[in-house]
């Protein structure tokens, strides 16, 4: 694919801005009533949706927080008893952690991320909704368990043996394992198109050393996620098939380790922390910033803590196991890695601070909110750092002293952030400004309610009070502890609802904002407000000025005069379709346009395909999930098409548009790219796997207890064989591929698949015992699972292809994927296959 | 000087309690109670230090316009020294700490007294190690010499639950399948009470036991391996 040295020159007749304006609507806008909330694809709906959303979800995990405290309040109440209290914090911390924190950080980056870096929307619309609505019904299955009575109750991190079929023979472990596996695809799609959109949907010119410093930590965030989320994908999926198939895992009995599942989770779990901090952390150098009236110092070493960070929180997820025998080396080590990650904080911390000392701060509501976060994220990173030490951890783990700990790095490090940050943003999503004089109150409330519950909870943990109980009638001296953490808490609910009420007043009565009321200098205020739709009405050229660093708010506005008028790029719509700049990830050149799909019905369809398949699993109706994956596979199958022009202005979208080549006739163009990142998260799972099988051969007690003769003599090792050359084919075919399939390459790719497939499905079985025996054969079997479903979707992914190359979808655009996928496939045989042989497994 | 006092007393008296990690009845116990009070007198002065610069930068900003913005010795001074060279510098120290009082906390000597722990949703079950489970065994009472260190080798016949006796030393899981040797040792005669810290369900709440410590010299009955 060639590049561009420039954009080709517009022609030089000024634009009308009304016209313009009327244009692009046209075709960004979404559709009336009930089936425009259906088929809503655009990034900044979709963002405030996820907010919204998330927002709703954090009243309902606070409701479940304010009856943990009126139980905690007195030494024996008789509000619930034990089963309805352990449903209860298991409820709040769940609903808390996925189904608040996650997904307002997601629809915060959706809504902000195009706007700060110039672009008109993300690289995959359709998969932003797709998010939404996983994310939607996700929660709803857990609500209504709640609401019936059967929510999850072994705690928010679910440990084995308590959460195995044995300990908790009801389905709340299965709404927990699948509800929240349903919300993981949302946010795996996330990662994957904040990714893609920050490196390839920038302007023109904003090369990656000047790429906007909130982008930076949305793609570190991003980074964490694809890393971090796959771990727990696959311990979920290996213990919800323990608990429907008895397959031994976990169980310690049959060869497996009840540390596995804590191992998967706190892989997941510690960047999971970071992955909540990071947006936050980007979201306050924003805002500093501006109240600073001056960029933030040291620009260059943020962005390597960010990185630091980034890289440390996979190496310190041991920390939240220092209790259950682990040797001391290790204990060393992750002490040590506990302690080093506070270095990158603090090197954002004090960054800020001189930000604000060399500047020119000014008061402001979000300044107040963020003085909250000085206050209380400081103290909880901390004691965090106390909580690295492992001689004291043996003392505060498990006890109330880690509840105050994590409630101080969250609420101070996420939630008054989020406030600030909601408050800033909030003339930007309402076009209004804000009443005064609620705000400040509501602050306050949150502000003490806050430190009125958790400080004393330090305290209370160091006198023995351990988490997840309901009464302590023996203990006298944590009566008053408790009863003070328990006002806190109401006094802290007092001032979030007021917060609520102070945003609903801005958004039905504030009166209409100006344009860039708090004088920042980042793109995002360099529009009307509210913005449109489709951001703005043409895109920066690389001669003009966009870096946040260097622009004043007098030059951005005249930038989004100068954007308005229409003499930026890709002005308008003229070939009725949406469009925005693809660019070098690196340079900042301009490389291609993107065309992006419009209003539809699919993600909605498909996430409720998903959603079948779930709900199967949960009611144990294993053929019928087993016949929705086929569903799901052919509605994802219909997402290949063509992009249709939405205003039938020409009949079809044109190779070239202002001298750049056309996404869809593109080999490297977004789907290269989001298939590329996509892998990225498939191999985190299956590096997952290969951990879990080395882990358990290493370490599960039971594991030499079934090792037999194989009754098939030198066949095993020859289906392993084949499925190594299978695995062999499929990457040369992966390797050989060009701009459309040869018949040579096909028959290659097909040979191959049908080799990794056969030789798996023979392997298993041929398999010296059940699955559900011993745990030797549980992850044999999980090993040739993941092989042969790479093997379907590869046929699926052929079967796409094909019917899209009938309706209009270029083959040069579907060829890049395929190969990416042929070559993973490939791989994963080779080393699945290795594993099993070299495990004797 | 009164009120210092008298604040001290009233801070020793809140620090009781039977489960109190603040009220230290054996040497594991009391080297972490010092170890932790010197760190939270670190972390607050700390804490003072980043506040204090906030505030004063607060302030400060009002009044001078300009200063050294975006100078390289501002970057040098905030985020260099400030960011990385202060904190790396306590954190080492804090480190070494770790590891010192880390090693008090280990068994060393594996051939000290014995016993064995099995944790279980119905509560605790000790009995010396080498006895066939059922000789000496008690239910949710621990019976140990006072004055000695002994071993206790906790495992789990359930789920996984935590052994924990707050004022002689941290806490050790009992994981099914894989026991774990924890030390402990209790200074005087006396009653340390015990609770299980790894949430093990409906039962989690009261699954209590206790550490009896006696007197060293002459007591034949109550255990010993």
């Amino acid at each position: 694919m060639t590049t561009h040295q420039t954009s080709a020159q517009p022609p030089v007749t000024p634009h009308d801005p009304a016209a313009l304006h009327a244009e692009l609507d046209a075709v960004w806008r979404g559709l009336p009533g009930w089936r425009g909330f259906v088929c809503e694809v655009n990034h900044g709906a979709i963002g405030l949706r996820f907010m919204i959303t998330a927002i709703i979800y954090f009243a309902i995990g606070g409701v479940l927080a304010m009856l943990i405290r009126v139980q905690l309040a007195s030494p024996r109440a008789a509000f619930v008893g034990p089963d309805i209290y352990n449903q209860l914090f298991t409820m709040h911390g769940t609903i808390m952690m996925f189904l608040f924190a996650i997904p307002m950080l997601e629809g915060l980056a959706l809504y902000l991320l195009p706007k700060v870096m110039g672009a008109r929307d993300m690289a995959y619309p359709r998969l932003s909704a797709l998010g939404w609505w996983c994310y939607a019904l996700g929660g709803a299955i857990l609500l209504v368990a709640m609401l019936a009575g059967v929510a999850p109750d072994g705690g928010w991190f679910m440990y084995t043996p308590l959460s195995d079929k044995v300990h908790t023979p009801g389905i709340n472990a299965d709404v927990w394992l699948l509800g929240i596996t349903f919300v993981e695809i949302s946010a795996i799609c996330a990662a994957v198109e904040i990714t893609v959109s920050i490196l390839k949907l920038r302007a023109e010119g904003m090369a990656l050393t000047r790429l906007p410093l909130f982008a930076w930590y949305m793609l570190g965030t991003a980074a964490m996620m694809l890393i971090g989320f796959p771990p727990l994908i696959l311990g979920s999926i290996l213990l919800e098939v323990q608990r429907a198939f008895d397959w031994a895992f976990f169980d310690p009995a049959r060869g497996g380790d009840p540390i596995l599942w804590q191992h998967l989770f706190w892989l997941f779990g510690h960047p999971e922390v970071y992955i909540i901090f990071l947006p936050a952390a980007g979201a306050l150098s924003v805002m500093i910033a501006t109240f600073a009236r001056q960029p933030i110092i040291g620009h260059a070493i943020i962005v390597a803590a960010i990185w630091a960070m980034v890289f440390l929180s996979f190496g310190l997820w041991v920390h939240h196991m220092f209790t259950i025998g682990i040797p001391h080396l290790a204990l060393a080590f992750f002490s040590a890695a506990s302690m080093l990650v506070a270095v990158p904080t603090s090197v954002q911390i004090f960054a800020w601070i001189g930000t604000l000392w060399s500047g020119r701060p000014r008061w402001s509501l979000p300044m107040l909110h963020i003085t909250g976060f000085f206050l209380t994220f400081v103290l909880g990173g901390l004691t965090g750092v106390m909580l690295a030490a492992v001689p004291f951890n043996w003392q505060a783990h498990d006890t109330a002293f880690v509840t105050a700990h994590l409630h101080y790095v969250l609420i101070g490090g996420f939630v008054f952030p989020m406030l600030a940050a909601i408050t800033y943003w909030m003339p930007h999503f309402t076009g209004r400004r804000a009443v005064r004089g609620l705000g400040s109150a509501a602050f306050w409330l949150i502000f003490i309610g806050v430190h009125g519950t958790f400080l004393v909870m330090h305290l209370t943990g160091l006198l023995g009070m351990p988490r997840r109980v309901s009464i302590y009638p023996d203990n006298p001296e944590w009566e008053l502890l408790n009863l003070i953490s328990s006002v806190g808490g109401f006094i802290m609910t007092a001032g979030f609802a007021l917060f609520a009420v102070d945003m609903g007043l801005q958004l039905f009565m504030g009166r209409r904002t100006r344009r860039n009321p708090w004088r920042a200098t980042s793109l995002d205020w360099a529009m009307r407000l509210p913005p449109p739709t489709y951001n703005l009405a043409s895109l920066p050229r690389a001669d003009m000025e966009t870096d946040e660093r260097t622009l004043t708010p007098s030059r951005l506005d005249m930038l989004a005069t100068t954007l308005a008028m229409g003499e930026g790029m890709l002005a308008g719509a003229p070939r009725g379709v949406r469009e925005t700049l693809i660019i070098d990830a690196v340079s900042g050149r301009a490389e291609a346009v993107a065309v992006l799909p419009g209003n539809t019905m699919r993600p909605a369809l498909t996430a409720l395909t998903i959603g079948l398949f779930f709900l199967a699993m949960l009611a144990g109706f294993y053929w019928v999930a087993a016949a929705a994956v086929v569903l799901v596979a052919a509605i994802c199958a219909s997402w290949i098409r063509p992009v249709a022009p939405i205003q039938d202005t020409t009949s079809a979208v044109p190779e070239t548009i202002e001298g750049l080549p056309a996404s869809p006739f593109c080999r490297y163009g977004l789907g290269w790219w989001g298939s590329a990142v996509l892998l990225v998260a498939n191999t985190s799972l299956f590096a997952s796997l290969l951990f879990a099988v080395a882990f358990l051969s290493v370490i599960a007690p039971g594991w030499e207890g079934a090792v037999q003769e194989n009754p098939h003599g030198v066949l095993p090792m020859a289906a392993l064989l084949v499925t190594a050359i299978g695995g062999a084919l499929l990457l040369c075919a992966g390797l050989w591929s060009q701009r459309a399939a040869t018949a040579g390459q096909r028959a290659l790719a097909w040979a191959g698949m049908l080799a990794v497939a056969a030789g798996a499905l023979a392997s298993g079985a041929m398999m010296t015992g059940s699955p559900a025996e011993h745990a030797r054969h549980a992850v044999q079997a999980a090993i040739l699972a993941y092989l042969v479903i790479h093997a379907l979707i590869l046929l699926t992914m052929h079967l796409a292809a094909a019917r899209g190359h009938r309706i209009g979808v270029q083959a040069v655009a579907t060829q890049g994927v395929l190969a990416q996928w042929h070559g993973y496939t490939g791989l994963v045989a080779l080393v699945g296959a290795l594993a099993l042989a070299v495990a004797k497994l | 000087m009164r009120a210092c006092l008298f604040g001290s007393l009233l801070l020793l008296a809140a620090c009781q309690g039977p489960l109190s990690t603040l009220d230290p009845g054996g040497p594991q116990a009391r080297s972490v109670f010092v170890f932790t009070s010197a760190m939270v007198l670190v972390a607050g002065a700390a804490f003072a230090l980043v506040i204090g610069l906030f505030a004063i930068a607060l302030r400060r900003g009002r009044r001078v316009t300009g200063g050294d913005a975006g100078s390289v010795r501002a970057e040098r001074r905030w985020v260099v020294w400030l960011g990385i060279a202060f904190p790396m510098s306590v954190l080492t120290v804090l480190l070494a700490a770790t590891l010192w009082v880390g090693e008090g906390q280990f068994v060393r000597n594996d051939r000290l007294p014995t016993w064995r722990a099995t944790a279980s949703q119905g509560g605790w079950q000790f009995a010396p190690l080498g006895s066939d489970g059922v000789q000496g065994a008690t239910t949710d009472r621990l019976v140990i010499p006072a004055g000695e260190p002994v071993i206790v080798e906790i495992v789990s016949s359930d789920v996984i639950h935590s052994f924990w006796v707050p004022r002689l030393a941290g806490k050790m899981d009992a994981v099914p399948g894989k026991p774990n040797r924890h030390l402990i040792q209790a200074d005087t005669p006396g009653t340390y009470l015990g609770q299980c810290a790894e949430y093990c369900g409906v039962g989690h709440d009261r699954m209590r036991f206790e550490v009896l410590a006696t007197a060293p010299r002459g007591s034949a009955a109550g255990g010993q391996p």
